[in-house]
């Protein structure tokens, strides 16, 4: 069944969607879109050393990016920059060490442009089993810590105050959001991939009253996203992820509709 | 039972410094079941400050808090909702416990907020937005309950309501309630232990222990010490024409 190259593709992208749906809320919620970007750009690195010391990607990317969300924490309580300083001093750097590194490794042929946005014909059946396993412990341990981290990012204090342990919740989600761009890197690309988590999130914003609505419709915007994108990846020959986040950016127009319809509603 | 076992929550010569800079130093102060402590102070005293401290959001403090409970209720003195969260009146309720949905409505309709409860958080007003959080605080059912400034921006027969329905929850729950508050009218009613705080302890005791002491006086003018001397009903001193009190 999962022979073919896009079947299996299909189902990488699915099974990335169902994670970066919930994941995507967080980041749009606490404004950390400009966070998942600068994990992202540190991927490249990842990918570099997955290559030199021959690990496996999604691996070696989450070290390398839990390494980084690190880095950016130390420099946050040692220096005085302003927090989208550091973030970019972080993502370019990490990136351009990275391309750095790629050239320094010639006897490796790089396809830079599927690091960049994304491949569906390198995902391979160990992929699916990485993104599937991978982003059922991803689900499983955002449920287990939905409850602190959805009160502390409505109020940091009132969670604090009643017992919920908001810093441990805030730790435990850097690391997961680490682990989805291991295991989404591949299918979306490095560039694209805070793409994928923001854009169905905002899209479902514009369409729900409540936390779960949202989350809900997060989830159906980026599977929709995904089979709509690979389809039209396949029939215009275009990469993987940026048909991907086009697919989403029409869900995402399409959901201002219903914006336009409720402020004629309350006039 | 001792008094030992009935104290909620205890601050040891507590203060929290930040930026070099003392908030609030020495408190030593204890709440205890079905009792009000409030406390009063001018802007800047400390009030919110020894609030956190009790609950322990401040970690790095001087002295020391001791917590016999882990079942908190906390309205806050500002909170800001944004935009980015759709967020409903009941998902708000639901925030750091999950709870029954009759709790919910019992709660809300205590406070005069029923009507509310499918609306949207950033869509209420000022004084609605107040009901929703002390809604929201008494409806888990706390054994210590921590108010900062809980009926700000609410109506002025609404004030008066919730003032009384706090004292109700007070003695129906048995919680202890750490309350800090403006009105000395309400404060001196409803409770049974008063600390006045500029920066440090300035004193405490009993409304009327507090009313006679001089640094209160000081700090809020003759005229707040005749208020309380309204509720007092002893009648242990008289008031000389220059609002001095007298010991009988």
């Amino acid at each position: 069944m999962f022979d073919d190259f896009f079947i299996r593709a299909l189902v990488a992208g699915l099974g990335i969607a169902l994670v970066t749906g919930p994941l995507g809320c967080f980041v749009v919620w606490r404004r950390l879109s400009y966070f998942g970007d600068t994990l992202a750009h540190s991927a490249l690195l990842g990918v570099t050393m997955a290559y030199t010391l021959e690990l496996n990607i999604a691996l070696s990317v989450f070290i390398i990016s839990s390494l980084i969300a690190l880095i950016l924490i130390q420099l946050q309580k040692k220096t005085n920059l302003p927090g989208d300083a550091l973030l970019g001093l972080l993502a370019h750097s990490s990136l351009a060490v990275g391309l750095v590194v790629i050239g320094f490794l010639t006897f490796i042929r790089f396809d830079i442009m599927g690091l960049l946005f994304g491949d569906i014909l390198a995902v391979t059946t160990d992929d699916l089993l990485i993104i599937w396993t991978g982003g059922a412990v991803i689900l499983l341990v955002l449920k287990l810590i939905w409850k602190p981290l959805f009160a502390s990012t409505v109020n940091y204090e009132l969670a604090e105050a009643e017992g919920l342990n908001p810093d441990r919740a805030k730790a435990i989600f850097t690391i997961l959001m680490a682990a989805v761009i291991a295991i989404s890197i591949k299918m979306v690309g490095l560039l694209l991939i805070t793409g994928m988590l923001i854009i169905p999130a905002a899209m479902a914003r514009n369409i729900s009253d409540s936390p779960i609505k949202m989350v809900i419709y997060s989830i159906i915007g980026g599977l929709l996203s995904v089979v709509l994108g690979l389809f039209s990846s396949l029939e215009f020959n275009t990469s993987s992820g940026p048909s991907i986040i086009v697919a989403a950016l029409i869900l995402f127009i399409l959901s201002l509709l219903n914006i336009k319809q409720s402020i004629k509603l309350k006039n | 039972m001792s008094r030992e076992n009935n104290t909620l929550v205890k601050l040891n010569n507590a203060g929290f410094k930040q930026n070099g800079k003392w908030l609030v130093e020495g408190v030593t102060l204890a709440v205890e079941k079905g009792k009000i402590v409030t406390l009063i102070g001018p802007n800047g005293s400390g009030k919110s400050t020894t609030a956190k401290i009790a609950l322990g959001i401040y970690k790095n403090i001087e002295g020391s808090v001791e917590k016999y409970t882990n079942k908190v209720g906390y309205v806050p003195q500002k909170i800001s909702i944004d935009w980015t969260l759709p967020i409903r009146v009941q998902d708000f309720m639901l925030l750091t416990e999950n709870i029954k949905e009759e709790k919910i409505d019992e709660a809300l309709s205590l406070t005069g907020v029923i009507h509310l409860k499918n609306k949207s958080l950033g869509n209420l007003s000022g004084g609605e937005f107040q009901r929703v959080l002390i809604a929201r605080a008494i409806c888990k059912k706390p054994e210590l309950l921590v108010l900062d400034e809980p009926v700000q921006g609410v109506d002025y027969t609404g004030e008066i309501a919730l003032y009384e329905l706090i004292k109700k929850i007070s003695d129906s729950l048995h919680c202890g309630i750490l309350l800090i508050s403006h009105d000395l009218h309400t404060v001196m009613t409803a409770t049974d232990y008063v600390v006045c705080l500029n920066g440090h302890v300035c004193c405490s005791g009993s409304p009327m222990d507090v009313a006679r002491n001089n640094e209160y006086k000081t700090l809020f003018g003759e005229q707040a010490s005749k208020i309380l001397s309204v509720y007092e009903h002893k009648h242990d001193h008289v008031h000389s024409d220059e609002g001095e009190i007298k010991k009988n």
